[in-house]
């Protein structure tokens, strides 16, 4: 008997009775989705920024990365100064300073966005690079993760994450440190309607 | 059967440097209140974890059929599933595959299941260069050290020791501990890993059963940056980690990391469907004892653990031993229920090694009963062998002398007299395993029949 028959025969032999499968859990939806995710992006150590029209962000970039930076957007309507689908092989990345993406689904509870591979050339992509700057739009905000796995299909792409801040650790005595292999910093750009 | 005392001895040797025992009380006890802070920031919180509680009741009494599900779900997402039984096998499809691809570098993010089977060991022998991505992995494994905790792999070293391992193996500046110092010099450090690993292995933290995917949550971002430059990926899953539905992962992501740090969530929540074009990703679903110990009535609930952590941050004992202490992969009062199912002998003094007092069940995500467990494992394990051959006889002792009302005020005023006059030396001699980590209380004048018979009398009554 191979392993997997091996398997499954101990579990149909071991399983306790069939008990039913739970409802999905909901929670009544709560008001000033703005604040609470503000909130909840600096307690994880990122900024959200508000604004109205995508050439805010421009003037963000010009005002905090030298122009000798690499940056790639993958934003439409946001310039970099290189091309990520350009790119074939992901480990040329390794020296891209900030990263823009849109986000598609923002979480108030948790400051956690969905990113799918629909919009990421690499997957590695907000991962490598120095600084990523998440864009999304103000009203794509929900209240918890219940509603967010409502709203998308983590199956369509191959690939999707929730990033909820910069990447960090507290592996050294609990100290917190953030910039551990991610990116070092983390900007939410909310577009208002 | 050998005796209990191997967790205390361990123990031991822990609390012997009392201030660094006391760092390591007090800075669990501070996760443990932050996991406090994040539950009762939610109103939902005990709805969250019956919920999760019923979905895993519900995965683990339809295992097999969930099991078939994921992997006919995986297979069409292009992922190659493979079954391993045990370890061994386990170990050696990792091996075939790295063989397979010729890989040669390594990068592996956290995985307590590999802990279990031992692979690094496995592809070290196999002259394999495996690179833990974890800051805390990577601390120990430079020195040669299991982790002592499964969320905080390196809570037993001071800042003061890693800047001394950080010296050694990559070159910081010696005597220089400052943790953001030494985190971006590792940063440096394994990001040349990064960029040269072909093969990048990590664990799973949920697998879908309906969509064939998985998820695995880091904060470092390291899991993330090894799989996708890598050219293969390798997820090992215990057979356990499946949930029905993705949207259960609504549930299962808001008790994860509030459970495990205090934090909302984790950084990162990656969810892997299908493998880059031109790229391999293998899973394999290891059993490793799993469904015997779905066999146990008792302590199947055991399966259900999503591998948080909170239990060893609340509990005194583990707080007070370290994780080392308890001589297993998982430790704490989740290892203590685990580990005796693999491996009785080896693991008998674990149930002991907790005061029940229930705390650990408390703050468990999807309510396993443990300290409940705990209670039957001792059970179980005292009526194969003898605990300890004194505490037995001492226990015999003082069941016969309960059970003899006047045997019992015998002896009870023979200790009130005898405790005052006898020296400590003999009170607290090797006989006396219960005072070995106990103070005897006070020694009252008179028992309380005395007291009421005197009071009576005088009294008048």
């Amino acid at each position: 008997m191979d392993s997997k028959q091996h398997i499954l025969e101990a579990i149909k032999k071991n399983k306790p009775a069939e008990t039913l499968l739970p409802d999905l859990l909901s929670f009544p939806a709560t008001d000033n989705l703005t604040e609470k995710y503000t909130q909840s992006l600096s307690l994880n150590g990122g900024s959200a920024i508000g604004i109205n029209t995508l050439e805010d962000i421009h003037t963000y970039l010009k005002e905090n990365f030298p122009e000798d930076l690499l940056v790639a957007s993958l934003v439409e309507g946001i310039e970099g100064n290189m091309d990520a689908q350009d790119i074939s092989d992901p480990h040329d990345l390794e020296t891209v300073e900030v990263v823009l993406v849109s986000g598609e689904v923002g979480v108030a509870e948790n400051a956690a966005i969905w990113i799918s591979e629909k919009s990421l050339p690499h997957r590695v992509l907000p991962f490598i690079a120095q600084h990523l700057i998440i864009v999304l739009e103000e009203d794509q905000l929900v209240t918890n993760m219940h509603e967010a796995y409502q709203k998308i299909n983590v199956a369509e792409g191959g690939y999707g994450v929730f990033i909820a801040g910069p990447s960090k650790t507290a592996d050294i005595e609990q100290s917190l440190v953030i910039g551990a292999h991610g990116a070092r910093s983390l900007t939410v750009f909310l577009v208002k309607n | 059967m050998k005796t209990n005392i191997k967790h205390a001895k361990a123990a031991e040797e822990f609390l012997k440097d009392e201030a660094r025992t006391d760092w390591h009380d007090e800075t669990l006890w501070h996760v443990r209140e932050k996991r406090d802070t994040a539950a009762q920031k939610l109103p939902e919180w005990e709805q969250l974890r019956d919920n999760a509680s019923e979905v895993k009741d519900y995965v683990l009494s339809h295992l097999d059929q969930l099991l078939l599900d994921f992997e006919k779900n995986a297979n069409s997402n292009g992922v190659e599933v493979l079954w391993a039984k045990d370890a061994k096998e386990h170990n050696e499809h990792v091996l075939d595959i790295l063989q397979k691809h010729g890989i040669k570098n390594i990068v592996k993010s956290k995985s307590i299941l590999t802990e279990e089977c031992g692979l690094n060991h496995f592809l070290e022998d196999k002259g394999y260069d495996v690179v833990d991505t974890d800051l805390g992995e990577r601390i120990i494994q430079f020195v040669k050290q299991a982790p002592s905790h499964i969320v905080l792999p390196a809570i037993h070293l001071k800042k003061q020791e890693i800047g001394n391992i950080f010296h050694d193996h990559i070159g910081t500046r010696k005597g220089a501990d400052d943790p953001k110092y030494l985190t971006e010099s590792a940063r440096l450090h394994l990001r040349e890993k990064f960029v040269q690993a072909n093969a990048a292995i990590t664990g799973v933290n949920f697998g879908i059963a309906e969509t064939g995917g998985f998820v695995v949550c880091t904060n470092e971002g390291n899991a993330d940056m090894g799989t996708h430059l890598a050219n293969v990926h390798i997820a090992c899953m215990g057979i356990e980690k499946l949930i029905p539905r993705a949207a259960d992962l609504g549930v299962f992501l808001r008790l994860l990391a509030r459970s495990a740090t205090g934090q909302s969530i984790t950084t990162y929540s990656s969810h892997f469907h299908r493998p880059m074009k031109g790229r391999k990703t293998y899973l394999i679903l290891v059993d490793n004892g799993r469904t015997t110990q779905l066999g146990r009535e008792d302590f199947r609930n055991s399966l259900k653990c999503i591998r948080c952590g909170a239990c060893m941050n609340t509990c005194p004992i583990y707080r007070r031993s370290g994780g080392y202490s308890y001589n297993s992969t998982v430790p704490g009062p989740i290892g203590s229920i685990l580990s005796p199912g693999m491996d009785i002998n080896k693991y008998s003094s674990l149930p002991f090694a907790s005061t029940l007092c229930g705390s650990c069940t408390d703050v468990c995500p999807v309510k396993i009963d443990i300290h409940e467990q705990l209670y039957k494992w001792r059970q179980v394990i005292t009526k194969e062998g003898p605990s300890d051959s004194r505490k037995k006889w001492a226990m015999k002792l003082t069941g016969a002398t309960l059970s003899k009302p006047r045997l019992y005020d015998f002896f009870g005023s023979m200790a009130r007299k005898a405790l005052k006059v006898v020296p400590d030396s003999l009170v607290y001699s090797s006989l006396n395993v219960w005072g070995k980590h106990r103070d005897l209380p006070e020694v009252p004048k008179q028992s309380f029949k005395e007291w009421y018979k005197k009071n009576r009398k005088d009294n008048g009554q």
